[in-house]
């Protein structure tokens, strides 16, 4: 399924490229075709040994066609691709040793041998050297070129007032604050803000100088209830001398009193000692001095690099082949999944506090990455809107998006710098964390797994405007809504597609999931889904059956429709008390639904 | 007479709290003083029993519990509350024998006692001189209940915990086993009968070869078990075999299952060892020669004490792995957490699962692409041989996946085909470790991993294996009671004259009705299953031929083993004997075992999924999982509320019903044209709807535990393991003062 939506809009506009590729066709499928092999490459497939194919390079995707007999196509977009090296030298000897090697940011790599003659290889690297990493080329990343076109605009699908006042914010506790507008007071902040109503614009200037990059604490969700607040926002500047600021701790108190809390809990994500070791550099943490009324607790989730490594070593087990004798001790190895419990039982204590009343805050050292994600994951246990397929939109338009974290640097967007340091596989792990709850919770997600692949496919193709830049201020110089298209837009276009059967609205219900490894598992459909030996049912035979009971019962109600219709046009005869029956039947059946 | 003191010197110091207080109990137990007594089971009886006993609830470090009685009877230990029962009576899966605080004697894996806050495995020299102040009990079903001896009186307390101790840890013989006292009667509507085959007729074994086709021999002769005490009471041989009595009942090739093309899968276990070598390698010969004659004149043969685990291994790996889910409190679970997949890897359990279904796959192959006969072989021929050659029934023939047949291979392989569950389970405590080794148990593990990934394929559900595995130590059925068909026969001839007139009223297993209600008993039924439109229902719908039988093909058409180096080479003398020259079919194919069987799981999984055809697991690291439901029911932090595929199953029952009603809506309208609109035969009757009002937890049929509160559960000991020692740890999250060169 290699970006499956992408092969089920355009696999036979890409046929017609491949068997008929004059200028004119690329123009009106808004692709540019760059490259295409006349000789024969050899795809060193890894489940398949070689095979012989054609190489098409667009300026957005690399495709792959066997000539020989075996059936491989490959289709990947150039934005997915984080490296590109040469294999082999002048002096390579043996079978398709002389190539290029591509690493992939979606845990996969791939091999394509090349005959030395000629500058065969020199040109396919250099083309797509240079399309794939555009920004380092001073060229403009494909979402800017694509022209597609959507009924939806997916662009609308988050406004931030609306998404407030559905909060019912702002209220008597709660003000929203334009203070934000041009990005004055925090440049990788959204423009709206809400505050504690007590607090006044003054304030928080005077926030926003002893916290991080300026990112003062903001209400991130509001529960309708019991009026208890998650905040979110990044460490306090107490560095090594230990600085207090009376303005940030009389902030947190009023976050604190807006609902009477008595005693507000301060989250930091990070461990202890590397909460400590941020005073060095200026940061810290909340002190039991400072903050009397606040208690502070440490959860522990590690940092981007952290992260980064686990992942690494997860795809060195999982691709090309699964490791084998060791499969479990080599799992919990790459601790992979063990950060993934952390994360979760972080937001699962955080959603716990607000569900018995108490206001939290949120923080990590700049508030972007594991702030969002333990912020969005509370909210997404906390607010059954978030987990319908247009509120998780919301959610991470809101929580990830609009509040800055940095796609542009952990991702990588179009530059060739795969080494950078900043790159980080923060929003995966929040993704994995969903799908974690999404298989704990079946029957409580309206969207499907195959939306969150479909997110993290768009999240490199660099195809829409959504995930690009890091921030809103940076997409509204670069005019992303006016330019590009969201992915929403995609997505929204054909909601049939990411709709869970199961899905049974339960509006007032907080969602725990559990954070043991006993239930925590390998996400094989994404990480491991090209390797074709690990059985991928298209879909579960559980769904499979369920849709074909849910086309059996509107086969049979429209059948008794008839009946009933063809009954009434005979309502003479019809005095038999049998007629009532199937009325009832059917008013009965519509009810759950 | 013991210094510990008396228990209401006890009472007085106690270090937990509870939902009474030990004060109060006295004071609330000497007015009404009204004994409870459990319900006992015909036959039952009462040994001992003492009070006030608190029972400890398993959810955290609290230390909380409810008071009651601890009785012991021939039966089960039992506890039974001092309050009120709750109103959860309505529970639709209960089992009609013994309830959540009820332990079948036969059930009891270890009993601990703690002294002086010291824990320490029971065992007969303990039992004498001191009783502990805590007794903490394992089970064979994976729960654990804790028992506080110090309110009761001294010597109740002592009585109570030496009788249990004495009942469930001592040898015994055979007759002490409740199935020799219960006298329960037989359910009146003998449906099992009916459909479970039982094999234990001459009919039976015929009526199985007609229906594979097979074209063997019957053999009556053991009728009186005059052949051998080890061999089944009837069982199918080759033609080609002669003279039975030479065997000394061993090694004899014993027809399990045959293949559409003609080629059969036989088992057999060791011929005798006598003197001469010569003797030996003669029998082999004539052993192979015999099954290479049923088919086209090929077989595959394979030692699987060769290349399996032995029971021993087999035992100590499941001991291992049992404990993780043996958990007595919160603070074991997340220790244990932290570790959870490297502890699980090291039992090893999971890898010999997979080991069983890769050679089980082996044997599918050959009969299945190769169409050679296969002779599996080990000592007894009654362990391994029973699993792997039931695992290859159950891939190959849908018959064996549906629940009646499922039961009456059971019966043919593991029942009938004398393995020895007496022995392997440990049912009378014998202290001789080396018969022990849950080899059914095994089996059972495989089969779920194919359910699991195959689940339309099944008509029976998890659920029908966890209680099946559960049954095993239930001293009421005579079907694990036994080591052979000899056995069976020899003890229930026996004993039946002693128990009054009629025979002994022992009822198999496979009578459902004993344990469950027909509404629970639909948990049983896997919703899912797709079942085939047939028009004749026992008989397997015979498979269009892919291969031409051709029987006159002369010997020149010998099959050589396409694998090297696995399926062990036949014996030289074999070659020599058939005088064939070898062909190898697969130059330079790596010697590598498991390269041509992942060839033939690739093919196989390249063809369009057939549910009623030949079904193959897959077996690499992530796709081979641990039995949730059987391992994880009795664990609370483990439970999600209100979600696991509880959830998506009660939705898919509520629809199935819902189109039930409809389509028999529909029907009753169209009665007069009698239109049936859909021949797909839903079992009817056995549709369950599950009471959605209640939200279920994922251990649901299972659980007991009475819901928890929506407090989530919250990790403890994060970091234990979490000791990211490099530098990335400390590093900032901002690389700013990094300068990255490309």
């Amino acid at each position: 399924d290699a970006s499956g939506d992408f092969s089920k809009n355009n696999t036979c506009k890409l046929t017609f490229l491949v068997t008929d590729w004059r200028p004119s066709y690329y123009l009106f499928l808004y692709f540019l075709l760059f490259y295409s092999s006349d000789k024969d490459i050899i795809y060193i497939c890894p489940f398949n040994a070689a095979v012989k194919g054609k190489v098409f390079i667009t300026n957005y995707r690399l495709y792959f066609k066997n000539t020989d007999s075996t059936p491989v196509t490959l289709d990947v977009p150039l934005g997915v691709i984080s490296r590109v090296e040469k294999m082999g030298g002048a002096s390579s000897r043996g079978e398709n040793s002389y190539g290029l090697e591509i690493t992939c940011k979606d845990m996969r790599n791939l091999r394509f041998a090349l005959k030395q003659e000629g500058h065969s290889r020199r040109d396919i690297f250099e083309i797509i050297f240079k399309y794939a990493f555009p920004l380092s080329h001073g060229m403009q990343l494909f979402a800017f070129l694509s022209q597609e076109k959507y009924e939806e605009n997916g662009w609308n699908v988050y406004e931030a007032m609306e998404e407030y006042r559905r909060q019912v914010l702002p209220n008597s506790e709660w003000r929203v604050t334009f203070i934000n507008k041009n990005y004055e007071l925090c440049d990788t902040y959204p423009t709206i803000l809400v505050v504690p109503y007590k607090a006044t614009d003054e304030d928080l200037r005077r926030v926003a100088a002893f916290r991080s990059r300026c990112r003062i604490p903001v209400l991130s969700w509001f529960h309708k209830e019991n009026h208890a607040v998650i905040m979110r926002c990044s460490q306090p500047l107490v560095g090594m001398s230990g600085k207090r600021n009376k303005d940030d701790e009389r902030y947190l108190d009023l976050i604190r009193e807006a609902n009477g809390t008595t005693k507000l809990t301060i989250y930091d994500a990070r461990p202890n000692v590397n909460a400590v070791a941020n005073k060095a550099t200026g940061g810290g943490y909340e002190g039991d001095d400072a903050y009397q009324n606040a208690e502070l607790v440490f959860l522990d989730i590690h940092n981007i690099h952290v992260m980064r490594e686990s992942l690494k070593k997860l795809k060195d087990i999982v691709y090309p082949n699964v490791e084998e004798s060791h499969w479990l001790s080599s799992l919990e190895s790459t601790h992979w999944l063990e950060h993934i419990k952390l994360v979760l039982s972080g937001a699962i204590q955080v959603a716990d506090k607000v569900s018995s009343g108490s206001s939290v805050v949120v923080h990590c050292s700049d508030g972007w990455d594991r702030t969002a994600q333990l912020t969005s994951l509370a909210m997404l246990m906390l607010d059954s809107y978030y987990r319908t397929l247009r509120g998780f939109q919301v959610l991470l338009e809101k929580e990830w998006i609009s509040f800055g974290h940095k796609f542009a640097s952990r991702i990588g967007h179009g530059d060739k710098n795969h080494a950078d340091q900043d790159r980080s596989p923060i929003f995966l792990q929040f993704i994995d964390c969903v799908w974690q709850m999404t298989k704990q919770f079946p029957t409580a997600f309206e969207f499907n797994e195959r939306l969150l692949v479909v997110i993290l496919d768009h999240l490199y193709s660099c195809r829409f405007g959504t995930f690009l830049y890091n921030c809103e201020s940076a997409r509204e110089s670069n005019n992303v809504r006016g330019k590009t298209v969201s992915l929403w837009s995609f997505v929204n276009s054909d909601t049939s597609l990411y709709i869970n059967p199961f899905f049974t609205p339960e509006s007032s219900r907080v969602l725990y999931p559990v954070a043991s490894m006993r239930h925590l598992e390998l996400w094989v459909t994404y990480y491991i889904r090209w390797n074709p030996r690990i059985l991928h049912q298209q879909q579960s035979p559980v769904e499979q059956r369920y849709k074909e009971l849910l086309a059996l019962r509107d086969q049979y109600l429209k059948k008794l429709e008839e009946l009933q219709l063809s009954d009434s046009t005979h309502l003479t005869n019809s005095s038999t008390p049998n007629a009532a029956t199937p009325n009832q039947h059917i008013t009965h059946l519509q009810t759950p639904f | 007479m013991l210094s510990l003191g008396s228990g209401g010197a006890k009472s007085t110091k106690p270090s937990f709290v509870s939902y009474v207080t030990p004060e109060e109990i006295k004071s609330e137990k000497d007015p009404p003083k009204q004994e409870k007594h459990p319900d006992l089971l015909p036959g039952e009886v009462e040994f001992c029993s003492a009070n006030p006993i608190l029972k400890y609830t398993q959810d955290d470090l609290s230390q909380r519990g409810v008071f009651g009685t601890l009785f012991c009877t021939n039966f089960r230990v039992t506890f039974i509350s001092d309050e009120k029962p709750q109103e959860k009576t309505d529970k639709t899966f209960k089992n009609k024998l013994y309830g959540e605080n009820d332990i079948p004697l036969m059930c009891v894996d270890h009993i601990y006692g703690v002294y002086d806050e010291k824990r320490k495995l029971i065992t007969g020299g303990l039992v004498k001189n001191k009783y502990p102040s805590k007794m903490i009990i394992h089970c064979k079903d994976l729960r654990v209940f804790q028992f506080s001896l110090t309110f009761s009186k001294e010597e109740d307390a002592k009585k109570i915990f030496q009788g249990i101790a004495h009942h469930c840890l001592e040898e015994k013989s055979l007759k002490c086993v409740f199935a020799f006292s219960y006298m329960g009667t037989p359910s009146p509507e003998m449906q099992w009968k009916q459909e479970t085959v039982m094999f234990d007729s001459p009919e039976d074994w015929t009526q199985e070869m007609k229906r594979t086709k097979a074209n063997c021999r019957l053999v009556t002769e053991n009728e009186n078990f005059e052949l051998s005490q080890r061999l089944p009471k009837y069982f199918v041989i080759p033609l080609t075999i002669g003279d039975l009595f030479s065997y000394q009942g061993k090694g004899l090739p014993i027809w399990c299952w045959s293949h559409y093309s003609g080629c059969a899968l036989f088992k057999a276990s060791f011929p005798p060892v006598t003197q001469e070598d010569g003797d030996f390698q003669k029998h082999l010969d004539t052993m192979i020669n015999a099954v290479a004659h049923n088919h086209l004149y090929s077989v595959k043969t394979e030692d699987l004490s060769e290349s399996l685990p032995n029971i021993q291994d087999i035992q100590q790996s499941y001991n291992k792995f049992k404990q993780f889910f043996l958990i007595e409190n919160s603070t074991d679970f997340w220790l244990s957490d932290v570790k959870w997949f490297s502890s699980l890897e090291s039992s090893g359990w999971l890898d010999i699962i997979r080991q069983c279904l890769q050679k089980a796959v082996e044997v599918v192959e050959c009969l299945e692409k190769d169409n050679t006969n296969v002779l599996i072989t080990e000592e007894e021929g009654t362990d391994l041989c029973c699993v792997i050659s039931s695992l290859a029934q159950i891939m190959l023939d849908p018959y064996y996946r549906t629940l009646m047949g499922f039961q009456s291979l059971v019966q043919k392989e593991w029942v009938a085909g004398c393995h020895a569950f007496l022995d392997r389970c440990n049912h009378l405590h014998q202290k001789d470790k080396e018969y022990h080794s849950p080899v059914f148990l095994l089996f059972l593990e495989c089969v779920w991993q194919l359910v699991h990934q195959h689940s339309p394929a099944f008509q029976f559900s998890e659920t029908y294996l966890t209680v099946l595995s559960d049954s095993v130590h239930v001293p009421v059925f005579s079907t694990f009671l036994f080591n052979s068909s000899h056995h069976r026969e020899s003890v229930m001839k026996a004993e039946s004259p002693l128990a009054q007139s009629g025979p002994l009223s022992c009822p198999t297993v496979w009578d459902w009705s004993v344990q469950f209600d027909s509404k629970a008993q639909n948990f049983f039924f896997n919703p899912l299953y797709l079942e085939k439109v047939k028009h004749d229902r026992a008989v397997r719908k015979p498979h269009k031929p892919k291969h031409q039988r051709n029987l006159s093909l002369p010997s020149t058409a010998f099959k050589t083993p396409p694998k090297k180096g696995f399926f062990k080479d036949e014996t030289d003398s074999l070659k020599k004997m058939l005088r064939v020259k070898r062909l190898s079919r697969w130059r330079g194919s790596p010697d590598a075992p498991a390269a041509t069987t992942r060839e033939f799981f690739e093919s196989w999984q390249h063809r369009p999924l057939d549910y009623h055809g030949l079904l193959l697991p897959c077996l690499d690291g992530p796709a081979v999982h641990i039995w949730m439901q059987r391992y994880l029911r009795w664990i609370p932090e483990v439970y999600i509320l209100g979600g696991g595929s509880v959830a998506v199953m009660t939705k898919l029952m509520e629809l199935l019903s819902q189109v039930q009603d409809l389509k028999r809506v529909l029907e009753q309208r169209d009665s007069s044209q009698a239109a049936k609109l859909d021949h797909r035969p839903y079992f009817q009757h056995r549709l369950l709807s599950f009471d959605s009002s209640g939200r279920l937890s994922s251990s649901f049929p299972f659980a007991y535990t009475c819901y928890r509160s929506f407090k989530p559960i919250i990790p403890t000991g994060l970091m234990q393991s979490l000791m990211v020692t490099d530098s990335l740890a400390s590093q900032e999250d901002e690389a700013s003062s990094v300068v990255s060169f490309v």
